[in-house]
């Protein structure tokens, strides 16, 4: 294998060095004289109007630059359609300081500008607000009065039912029902949001903003504030974690960059670990699943219903309820999805939006209903195993989960299960196996990246895709190095700059698929230039040869195999007399081919939990995750996106919630003493596998999107092994220690 | 957080003094509690007294037992040889508390200094009576998993959230303080107090007394068999309890000669009743005799909803915490 | 229903804020006569008015361990750790473990083990981690995990942080 093969090699993150001696700069951390400390301040009530705000004492701080509230901010744009954002859902935006409603608790209701931090944290103190409150709604699961259908404009409905669902749930021999409920949950990046604007010397704006995609940043300001490109470039090398927060763009931008248009200074808000409750969260959601079986466990109806909440200004929409159609073989199913209002700020997509919340609910069914027929769970997955998308009627166009259930099994040692609940006991502790399948999509955007190739043989390679700790910078460095046979020293890859070709939000599972393309085609549109210079090197053993007959490798361009031979790359731009070669290419999915497939990662997760008897104290003891996820460009990088999936799925059914107070409509537990994510003690043994999985539809690449498949599952296969150590069934989540007393 | 000015005390009296005619000045020595309810502009303090230059920070033998200055970092103590050996309780309880960070700048006098604990004490958007008097507690009705049910008062259900002084509680120890008109000494179990209709105040001291040390008594040693600290709560570590037993046992063969349970994650304070220990004096160590102990410290107590699991959860950790150390298990 | 909600103002007004303090710190390695004011954090003087980022803000209450320095080889959050307080102490953030180009072990295990993800809570992480070792009490892996409970890393690299910080651990004490 050549030197430069890269693709599914073990290869440490190339932003590595700059991450472990802290040199990597985040939003908050770009520096520059003269600069100035904004500080938001949060409104106290959820719902109501502010009737008097007196900000004469912060005023009168020395230090004190400026408060804006809705009295004195400007107000650049009228129309709802200049907020939106790449990721917005349908229905109006909330515009910061615009007026003196109150659509939920913790809304921005003023920006404190300071000479410093301190004293803007402190003056914001000192602002005097007088609301007329209202009673807010919050509490989803109130008796439902006026929830509806999405009107699914630009959301989603989910799919027609297919044959008879409640007739044939009627006649069959097994029924079972329940119903399941998760609690909100807030994504809380270990970066807190952040943005420095720098007001440059002829104006323009350099903005470094912690986002998901600085493209969509860019497109949000400029159209607010009517704004060209050029004068407000946004940039973000470094995120510290986003799992879909970052997808919009959130408030701490539009303040800062209004503040420093104002005063003409350059301004940085951060947003408190507070405030990180104060947007978007996963939406809690109440679901009920009914499954209809034969005695002998084969599927004979699928109802699954989902109630999810919005804001009164949004219409957030996610798939909730579509995968109870399509993980397994059954001819009757009916799906349902409906929204409540309520009076909160939007949800927001949460790593594996959806699907992690539905599954969760539908596979604990499906172990539900293993128990009743007598069946063991995982002969019961591949009992009714779906060989194709049923709603659709497409195939998929890979789809290895037999192999993850059957390499998953034989790694855990499933085989050895005792059917029986509780019948695995150490002492006090009773042990539990239990299993979950997992699916997401696997999906391409259109994305563009350049390429630059210097006769020294360095090459730059340049998209403004971000890497949220997802190991871009690494798969993209790999993806060019190979392409164009390069050592990876020799290559650096750029993103999260607005000056860079164009890429989509990093999202959804698709930026190797829909950048590594692009960054692959940039790379080989510029092989092709170096290809026919060294076809014309004097005496070139290429001379006869097309390019699909040679291969770049070890630095130079040669004939496939023929490693005697061929012309070293600075040699043939040499010979073609150019300093540089630059291509600038952007990629789309091969929609027409990609349309007549269904195309999805799949997962089996196993779990081994212990539960102590008396205490509830519940302890995951080991997780195999196997996973069918295409090809794998990074394994370790990949590898780590799995390892986070679980332990995101850990946290997710054991820890997290975001408690509301329904009287204040205020999530009471806002910091991170108490809404608990997983630590360090929380985490044991945990297992992935990568099972071989072929796929020419997907993207060029093969790659199929690792970042979300690693969750989902997790939560059902804990709740369902937590049934296995105790015979007591958790149908909400998180499952505390109190549920099981 | 407001704005304030700092110096640097000399010496305990003169800290004391300057604190005692300051009414909005306050000490302040690790700082991990104070400077985080200063950021949510729960503590407002004009002015701060630093107490940490003082020599106050040993821990020495005494003739009365073994003497934790109050400066001694929490870290340092639990992993005092001598703390290690002869009140091992002490340790294991102050290292389920916290993160090793935490502990490494908390000190033994300020744990006893940690604020109560309630969403909403820390919440300024919501009423209080803990913060301000009179304004109503908005927990009772509320949100209150991590809410006491033992010693509460229709003003306030908050807990106390230390671990290290459910151990202190347990121990029996005495604390040595010294305010501006002279020194006393203060048995644990008068230190904190229940809420009552003064839920503002969380201890029976004056402002202006610093604890200079902390007594463990020589006795406590009989309890470095025979104990265990069990703390449940909502995640393995970094998180405060739920429901915390410390249990010492003063064996004698099979026979109890003398025993202690203190209760942490259900009062306003470590909860302790000599009464439900004297069950146990001279009584074999049995499932029935734990739980006539668990059943006596519950009594009375009370849910407030979401946190009503708590009565069975603390009767259950009880008898388990009870029973691990009969068994000599920690 | 509507009610009247007053959100108070929580302080009085200062008319003068207070005095700036003289201290003194050394900083990896470099000793700082500083002006500082008694609310600046040692979190806040590092990254704001010191330009040393490194040292990361995750949640300003002690609460997720990102902001965690050495004090005197002893690791601490300084989030909650008032600058003026810490008069006359040595000070190493992660900017100050490498000597010139050659990583610390705690770091190259880091990488060797990728250890992180998004890279916000890592500094914490190490810094966090070479206090660990100079304590010496952590033996074991699950140790370890107990250990290193107060750097909370939300892109769950914990399995990575494990090995590393028990790699580490062996490569610093090579006679245990």
């Amino acid at each position: 294998m050549a030197a430069t093969t890269y693709i599914g090699r073990s290869t440490s993150r190339v932003d590595g060095r700059a991450k472990v001696t802290g040199e990597a700069k985040y939003a908050a951390e770009f520096n520059t004289p003269g600069l100035t400390y904004g500080y938001v301040i949060s409104s106290d009530i959820a719902k109501g109007k502010i009737t008097k705000i007196d900000a004469s004492d912060a005023l009168s701080l020395p230090g004190v630059l400026q408060v804006f509230t809705h009295e004195n901010a400007p107000r650049p744009a009228y129309f709802d359609r200049k907020f939106k954002d790449d990721d917005s859902p349908v229905g109006d935006k909330f515009k910061p300081l615009y007026s003196a409603e109150i659509q939920f608790s913790m809304q921005p209701i003023g920006l404190v500008v300071a000479d410093s931090f301190e004293v803007a944290r402190y003056a914001a103190s000192l602002v005097k607000v007088e609301y007329k409150a209202e009673t807010p709604e919050t509490n989803l699961r109130q008796k439902p009065k006026g929830h509806k259908a999405p009107t699914g404009k630009t959301g989603f409905t989910p799919p027609k039912s297919r044959g008879n669902a409640a007739k044939a749930y009627k006649n069959a021999e097994v029924q079972f029902e329940a119903e399941y409920f998760h609690m909100p949950e807030h994504h809380n990046p270990m970066e807190m949001f952040a943005s420095t604007v720098i007001v440059e010397e002829d104006g323009k704006l350099k903005i470094y903003d912690k986002t998901q995609g600085v493209a969509n940043s860019q497109k949000y300001i400029t159209k607010i504030f009517g704004l060209s490109k050029e004068e407000a470039r946004v940039i973000n090398p470094f995120m510290g974690g986003g799992f879909g927060s970052g997808l919009r763009p959130q408030y701490q931008l539009y303040l800062a960059v209004m503040a420093a248009r104002e005063l003409n200074r350059s301004v940085r808000v951060v947003l408190t670990r507070q405030q990180m409750f104060s947007f978007g969260h996963r939406p809690a959601t109440l679901q009920t699943v009914s499954l209809g079986a034969t005695k002998d466990g084969m599927l004979q109806a699928i109802k699954h219903e989902a109630l999810g909440e919005t804001s009164r200004f949004e219409e957030y929409t996610e798939v909730v309820v579509n995968w109870a159609g399509m993980l397994y073989h059954c001819d009757n199913v009916e799906l349902g999805y409906y929204l409540r209002n309520l009076d909160t700020y939007t949800p927001l997509d949460m790593r594996a939006p959806g699907s992690v919340t539905g599954i969760a609910a539908f596979e604990t069914a499906i172990d539900e209903l293993s128990y009743k027929v007598g069946i063991d769970p995982l002969e019961l997955r591949l009992k009714n195993y779906a060989e194709k998308n049923e709603f659709e009627g497409k195939p998929f166009s890979s789809k290895e989960l037999r192999a993850c259930y059957a390499q998953g099994a034989a790694k855990f040692g499933w085989a050895k299960r005792p059917a029986q609940p509780r019948s695995m006991r150490e002492g006090t502790k009773l042990i539990g196996w239990g299993v979950a399948t997992g699916m997401w999509d696997a999906q391409q955007q259109k994305s563009a990246a350049k390429a630059n190739l210097s006769v020294d043989g360095k090459l730059v390679v340049g998209s403004s895709t971000s890497d949220i700790g997802t190991g871009t910078y690494t798969a993209m460095t790999m993806i060019a190095a190979e392409t164009l046979g390069l050592p990876l020293d020799a290559v650096t890859f750029k993103l999260g700059d607005t000056t860079l070709p164009v890429a989509p939000l990093e999202g959804g599972s698709w930026t190797v698929a829909s950048v590594g393309s692009a960054v692959k085609e940039a790379c080989e549109a510029v092989a092709k230039k170096v290809f026919s210079m060294a076809k014309d090197v004097k005496d070139s053993p290429l001379s006869g040869a097309s390019f699909d007959e040679v291969e770049f490798v070890d630095g130079k361009v040669q004939l496939k195999g023929d490693y005697s031979s061929g012309v070293s790359i600075v040699e043939a731009m040499r010979a073609g007399e150019v300093n540089f070669i630059e291509e600038e290419t952007t990629t789309m999915p091969n929609m027409l081919k990609q349309m007549q497939y269904a195309r999805n990662t799949h997962s089996a997760v196993f779990v081994e939990v212990e539960v102590d008897e008396d205490l509830g104290q519940i302890c995951v003891r080991r997780v195999v995750s196997a996973i069918a996820g295409g090809r794998v460009i990074s394994p370790k990088t990949a590898r780590s996106q799995i390892l986070g999936g679980v332990v995101w799925g850990i946290s997710m059914a054991l820890e997290e919630e975001s408690v509301l107070d329904h009287h204040f409509g205020r999530f009471m537990n806002h910091n991170l003493a108490e809404y608990h994510v997983a630590v360090n003690a929380d985490i044991h043994n945990i297992d992935v596998i990568f099972v071989e999985e072929h796929d020419d539809i997907v993207n060029p690449l093969g790659a199929k999107g690792l970042g979300e498949i690693g969750i989902v599952g997790v939560a059902a296969a804990i709740g369902n092994a937590i049934y296995h150590a105790t015979g007591k069934r958790v149908r909400e989540l998180p499952i505390t220690l109190d549920k099981l007393l | 957080m407001n704005s304030f000015s700092y110096t640097r005390a000399q010496a305990v009296e003169t800290a004391a003094r300057e604190v005692s005619t300051n009414h909005t000045a306050k000490f302040i020595a690790g700082g991990t509690n104070l400077l985080d309810l200063m950021k949510e502009n729960v503590e407002r303090p004009t002015r701060l007294v630093d107490l940490t230059r003082l020599p106050l920070n040993q821990i020495e033998d005494t003739d009365k037992g073994l003497r934790l200055g109050a400066l001694a970092t929490n870290a340092n103590t639990a992993y005092d040889e001598r703390v290690e050996e002869r009140y091992p309780l002490l340790s294991k309880a102050i290292l389920a508390g916290a993160s090793a960070q935490l502990r490494n700048m908390a000190t033994d006098g300020g744990n006893l200094f940690q604020r109560t604990r309630c969403y909403y004490f820390y919440d300024l958007a919501t009423p209080c009576n803990k913060r301000e008097p009179g304004s109503g507690c908005s927990a009772i009705t509320g949100y209150n998993r991590v809410c006491g049910i033992l010693g509460t008062s229709e003003s306030c259900i908050a807990t106390h959230p230390s671990d290290m002084c459910v151990a202190l509680a347990a121990l029996k120890a005495t604390v040595n303080v010294t305010g501006a008109t002279g020194e006393r000494t203060v048995e644990f179990a008068d230190f904190h107090r229940l809420p009552g209709n003064e839920p503002e105040r969380d201890n029976n001291l004056k402002p202006d007394e610093i604890v200079t040390s902390i007594d463990l008594p020589a006795d406590g040693e009989r309890f470095a068999k025979n104990f265990t600290y069990l703390k449940l709560r909502d995640r393995a570590s970094y998180a405060f309890a739920l429901v915390s037993v410390a249990a010492a046992l003063d064996m004698d063969g099979d026979t109890i000669k003398e025993a202690r349970v203190a209760l942490g994650g259900v009062a306003h304070k470590p909860w302790r009743k000599a009464e439900a220990e004297d069950l146990l004096k001279g009584q074999a160590a049995t499932k029935v005799n734990f739980e006539r102990v668990a059943a006596s410290l519950l009594e009375g107590a009370k849910g407030y909803g979401s946190n009503t699991f708590k009565i069975e959860l603390a009767k259950r950790a009880i008898v388990r915490a009870l029973t691990m150390a009969a068994n000599g298990q920690h | 229903m509507s009610t009247k909600v007053t959100q108070e103002p929580v302080g009085d007004v200062a008319v003068a804020l207070p005095p700036l303090e003289q201290i003194t710190l050394t900083i990896n390695g470099v000793t700082k006569r500083l002006q500082v004011a008694p609310w600046t954090s040692l979190l806040d003087l590092l990254r704001e008015y010191l330009d040393l980022t490194g040292t990361k803000k995750g949640c300003d209450h002690g609460q997720c361990g990102a902001c965690t320095v050495l004090v005197d080889g002893t690791r601490i959050n300084s989030c909650l750790t008032l600058a003026v307080m810490k008069d006359g102490s040595e000070i190493t953030t992660v900017e100050g473990l490498s000597k010139g180009d050659e990583l610390h072990p705690v770091q190259e295990a880091f990488i060797e083990h990728d250890a992180f993800q998004c890279g916000y809570c890592t500094p914490g992480q190490i810094c966090s981690a070479v206090g660990l070792i100079n304590e010496g009490k952590a033996k074991t892996a699950d140790d370890i995990r107990e250990l290193m409970s107060g750097n909370i890393c939300r892109c769950g690299a914990y399995v990575g942080i494990v090995a590393a910080v028990e790699e580490a651990l062996h490569k610093c004490q090579p006679n245990q």
